[in-house]
């Protein structure tokens, strides 16, 4: 019955290594559908993060209530415990493991950013400096005539290509505005205005996100990315789908009384139901040549035009005016 | 409790004072820390009221119990007063009160200027919760105020918000001058710094922050009353502003703000474990200048709180990894906090339980913090409801904790009666429970796609939110036995000796409570603060925790 404490304590380490390493591996249930190519690279950082985290804690609560179990004061007893004032190798033991951990989450943090894309120039703000993108595009109530044309010529800060296509164009470019209490969608390429996201499955899609009034978050937390919508600052997001389905995308920043409203979806869908769309909302932006046709559909045609439920049952009172949508209508594009 | 034996050499009962003292402008750093601390836990009420508010709301998923409008109100109202006037505050009480007697001085180095510091706070306290009244409501742009939410909503309300913090952080301001110019002048003879008890290390800490980050917020919040009352244009993009230059003004304030909220406990913490643990402390020197550490590192970590404001690239991996390297001295004091109580004889009482549940809590909050401090998650996490977890596990499980470890163990000191045990402990269980029961779930919410300040939520999270708020409206009822026992304690509970946990520190070497000017003569020191267990050379083999006051302490201590 006599082991020895060293026995014990080994013991106890290996059993906590397992149980640190059970939990990081189990994560899933606590994240939601992984849903673009990069997003399983975010879990497995945050499943690696878990495990350390286990660990550390275990061993912490573990240390505090064996001591509250086996060190309390005997009733009786008046004396001190022992005079132990520090223990140098201890203490330098317990200073470098956290650097070195730290050290480590730092590298993989980096890594998986990198395949973010966040470290594409043309979205990192690398040698840009530090203020010089105010100028032309500061109108906070800007019509999409005067707003900024966004091309991606130009530095907008965010997540921009993973390392693999940087330099290259986006096969998609959606620019995304954020007001109080909605996200518009824009098409610039086929002339479209959308309440919902529609993009194909395993395309490289590239948000260009700016923001009407306030401040606005564009998250979709099963790409696990998110992005402030700034007024007066365009930012981007750059991403690729590999799961079909319908995702939530929050608004994620206070804007207002009806930030909790301020919700709708992306639908990632198979090229085919994607031309489907396409075909869905593109006659009537063709038969009128101005844009103002997806105006007038968004106004007038719910069905064609696919927003979501919730948008709807708000819209009116979302004091997003009939006007301001007509604003909106890519007119310039 | 053993009889005291460490007993003022001829100590007499301090002549019974007048309770309206405590309503005078009292330049006694005693009464003036009494005000702070009663004066901010009042504030702590009124926090606590506006979160049940807040959670009764969030119990279901549709917009309910208040309207949008008053929901912003709620949660922006609660978390500034909890910040601004519970925790910061309190911690200051607790500098005042107890620097000059644990440095061996008769007060504060600026008894006037201290007196000033704590009459700005009712004011501003009082200004801040009736702007609720006014007729736009009360702030809504939650506690950060960002533009240019801050500039469309409720303009009545933010102005006065925009005074009250104004008002509080000068307090502030004029708080950590004495602080430091206390700690740093009126030191007894023989205490060099490294003599000095541990919380003094940290409230110096924390003075610098509050010295080095304030008036970076003061000058943000002027500019936005600008931008607010005169139309100018320094944060408002319609005019040329740039919002983001607010974003950086404000966390270069209010990352320190959380090290001024949690330092103080830091400090506290480190006096509590050695006494009921009847051990020194472990690691004197690495915790305190882990203090220093992180009040330095603190401020060169802000834009941790801006990771998706559109933040550079080199930037977002500089403020990753510098606030990765804070959580080094942060462990350190975690692991000397631990190997203080190990093997040492622990008395577990209210005290020790909350400091140890601090210890506990306080780690959950800094592991998390590691992992939103990473780049790729946080992008994922932050403004969710992971966050709120986060915050509330430094916040309510550090700060608040240690403030009520802090409140059992020094209030025989500052009111000469014992509090009630078996009711702290009943309170120590029930804030436990319901703490964890409220904020543990919302780690959960958060990952899974629920956003923070948002009054309906999709229905798929209801039963979790369910559980978090029957978790604080147990919190709601866990401060009713601490309010009873604190009252009727503080009127008739047990009288304390002196010293009844035969501490090492000085301010147990005068009576409960001290008298005034604390000191009689020039006192000197002879032992360190935390000699548990060490026997005195030669003379006796008694340990020195069970010396008289006179060892301790040489010359007159009255
Ligand atoms: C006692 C110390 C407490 C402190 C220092 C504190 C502090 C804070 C802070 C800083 C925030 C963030 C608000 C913002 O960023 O706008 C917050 C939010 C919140 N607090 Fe507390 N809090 C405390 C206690 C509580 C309690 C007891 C409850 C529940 C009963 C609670 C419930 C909440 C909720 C639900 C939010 C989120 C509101 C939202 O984002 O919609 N807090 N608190
Ligand atoms: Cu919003
Ligand atoms: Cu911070």
């Amino acid at each position: 019955m006599n082991v020895p404490s060293t026995i014990l304590t080994l013991l106890m380490g290996i059993g906590l290594t397992l149980i640190s390493l059970w939990v990081g591996q189990n994560y899933h249930f606590l994240l939601p559908v992984s849903a673009t190519d990069v997003s399983p690279e975010v879990d497995r950082l945050f499943g690696a993060m878990l495990t350390i985290a286990t660990g550390l804690f275990l061993l912490v609560q573990g240390c505090l209530i064996y001591a509250i179990l086996r060190f309390r004061r005997k009733p009786g007893d008046d004396t001190d415990g022992p005079p132990i004032r520090g223990n140098i190798p201890l203490e330098i033991l317990w200073t470098a493991i956290p650097a070195v951990i730290c050290l480590g989450i730092s590298v993989f943090s980096f890594d998986v950013y990198n395949s973010m894309g966040g470290l594409d120039p043309m979205a990192s703000g690398a040698g840009m400096g530090m203020a010089h993108h105010h100028g032309h595009h500061t109108a906070i109530a800007a019509t999409l005539d005067e707003a900024p044309a966004m091309t991606g010529t130009e530095v907008a800060l965010g997540l921009g290509a993973a390392p693999g296509s940087q330099g290259q164009a986006p096969d998609l470019q959606v620019n995304v505005q954020g007001l109080q209490y909605a996200w518009i969608f824009n098409y610039p390429d086929l002339n479209v205005m959308a309440g919902e996201l529609h993009v194909p499955v395993g395309q490289d899609v590239q948000l260009n996100i700016s923001a009407m009034d306030v401040l606005h978050a564009f998250w979709i937390p099963q790409f696990r990315i998110k992005q402030d919508a700034i007024p007066g600052r365009p930012t981007q997001l750059r991403f690729r789908a590999t799961q079909p389905g319908r995702y939530p995308i929050v608004c994620a920043e206070l804007c207002g009384s009806f930030h909790g409203a301020m919700r709708t979806e992306v639908l990632v869908q198979t090229p085919e139901e994607y031309e489907a769309w396409v075909a869905s909302v593109m006659p009537e932006a063709e038969t009128t040549e101005t844009g103002q046709g997806s105006a007038v559909t968004l106004a007038q045609n719910p069905q064609n035009l696919t927003d979501s439920e919730y948008l709807q049952v708000y819209s009116d009172r979302l004091g997003i005016e009939t006007r301001s949508i007509a604003q909106l209508a890519p007119a310039a594009l | 409790m053993a009889p005291a034996e460490l007993r003022t050499p001829g100590a007499i009962e301090p002549d019974p004072e007048p309770w309206q003292r405590f309503f005078s402008f009292s330049v006694d750093h005693k009464v003036i820390g009494i005000q702070y601390l009663v004066t901010s836990f009042f504030f702590f009420l009124i926090g606590g009221a506006l979160a049940t508010a807040v959670r009764v709301e969030l119990a279901t998923p549709e917009v309910d119990f208040v309207s949008r409008e008053l929901y912003n109100q709620l949660f922006t109202i609660h978390a500034t007063v909890m910040i601004f006037l519970w925790i910061v505050p309190a911690g200051a009480g607790f500098g005042n009160y107890l620097i000059p007697l644990m440095i061996g001085a008769k007060d504060m180095a600026f008894p006037r200027l201290n007196a000033i510091a704590f009459w700005m706070i009712p004011p501003a306290g009082l200004l801040l919760i009736a702007s609720f009244f006014v007729p736009t409501g009360a702030a809504a742009a939650g506690w950060t105020s960002y533009p240019p939410l801050s500039l469309v909503s409720g303009q009545w309300g933010e102005l006065i918000w925009i005074l009250s913090i104004l008002l509080l952080g000068t307090s502030s301001i004029l708080g950590g001058i004495n602080f430091a110019a206390t700690i740093l002048k009126m030191r007894i003879p023989g205490m060099t710094l490294n003599d000095m008890p541990l919380f003094c290390w940290a409230m110096l800490a924390a003075s610098i922050l509050i010295l080095m980050s304030t008036p970076v917020l003061a000058g943000a919040l002027v500019l936005l009353s600008f931008d607010l009352m005169a139309g100018t244009a320094f944060f408002n993009p319609t005019g040329g502003g740039d919002p983001i230059v607010y974003q950086h003004m404000f966390w270069f304030y209010s990352h320190p703000a959380v090290y001024i909220m949690i330092l103080p406990l830091f400090g506290a913490i480190s006096e509590i474990l050695p006494v009921h643990a009847r051990k020194p402390i472990f690691g004197y020197k690495a915790i305190a200048y882990s203090s220093i550490a992180i009040s330095l590192l603190g401020l060169i970590v802000w834009a941790h709180h801006m990771f998706t404001s559109g933040t550079p690239a080199w930037l977002r991996m500089f403020f990753m990894i510098a606030t990765m390297i804070i959580a080094v001295p942060t462990g350190i004091k975690v692991f000397g906090w631990v190997a203080t109580i190990w093997g040492g004889k622990l008395r577990l009482n209210s005290a020790m339980l909350f400091a140890i549940g601090f210890v506990s809590m306080f780690v959950v909050g800094g592991l998390s913090g590691v992992m939103i401090a990473s780049v790729p998650f946080d992008i994922h996490v932050h403004d969710t409801y992971f966050i709120v977890a986060h915050l509330h596990y430094v916040l309510f499980g550090g700060s608040v904790f240690g403030l009520y470890a802090a409140l059992y163990h020094w209030f025989p000191k500052m009111t000469g009666r014992m509090l009630n045990e078996p009711w702290g402990k009943v309170h120590f269980v029930l804030t436990l429970v319901g703490f964890n029961l409220c904020f543990l779930p919302m780690h959960y919410l958060g990952l899974m796609g629920m956003p923070r300040r948002v009054a309906e939520y999709d229905p798929q999270f209801s039963t979790v939110n369910a559980i978090c708020s029957i978790g604080s409206y147990i919190l709601a009822v866990s401060t009713i036995p601490f309010l009873v026992n604190a009252v009727y304690s503080w009127v008739a509970g047990e009288k304390a000796s002196a010293n009844p946990w035969n501490a090492l520190t000085l301010e147990w070497t005068v009576s409960s409570p001290p008298p005034e000017h604390n000191f009689v003569g020039q006192p000197v020191l002879k032992t360190g603060p935390y000699d548990y267990g060490v026997t005195k050379r030669g003379e006796s083999r008694k340990p020195i925790s069970q010396l008289k006051a006179s060892d301790i302490l040489s010359g007159s201590t009255r």
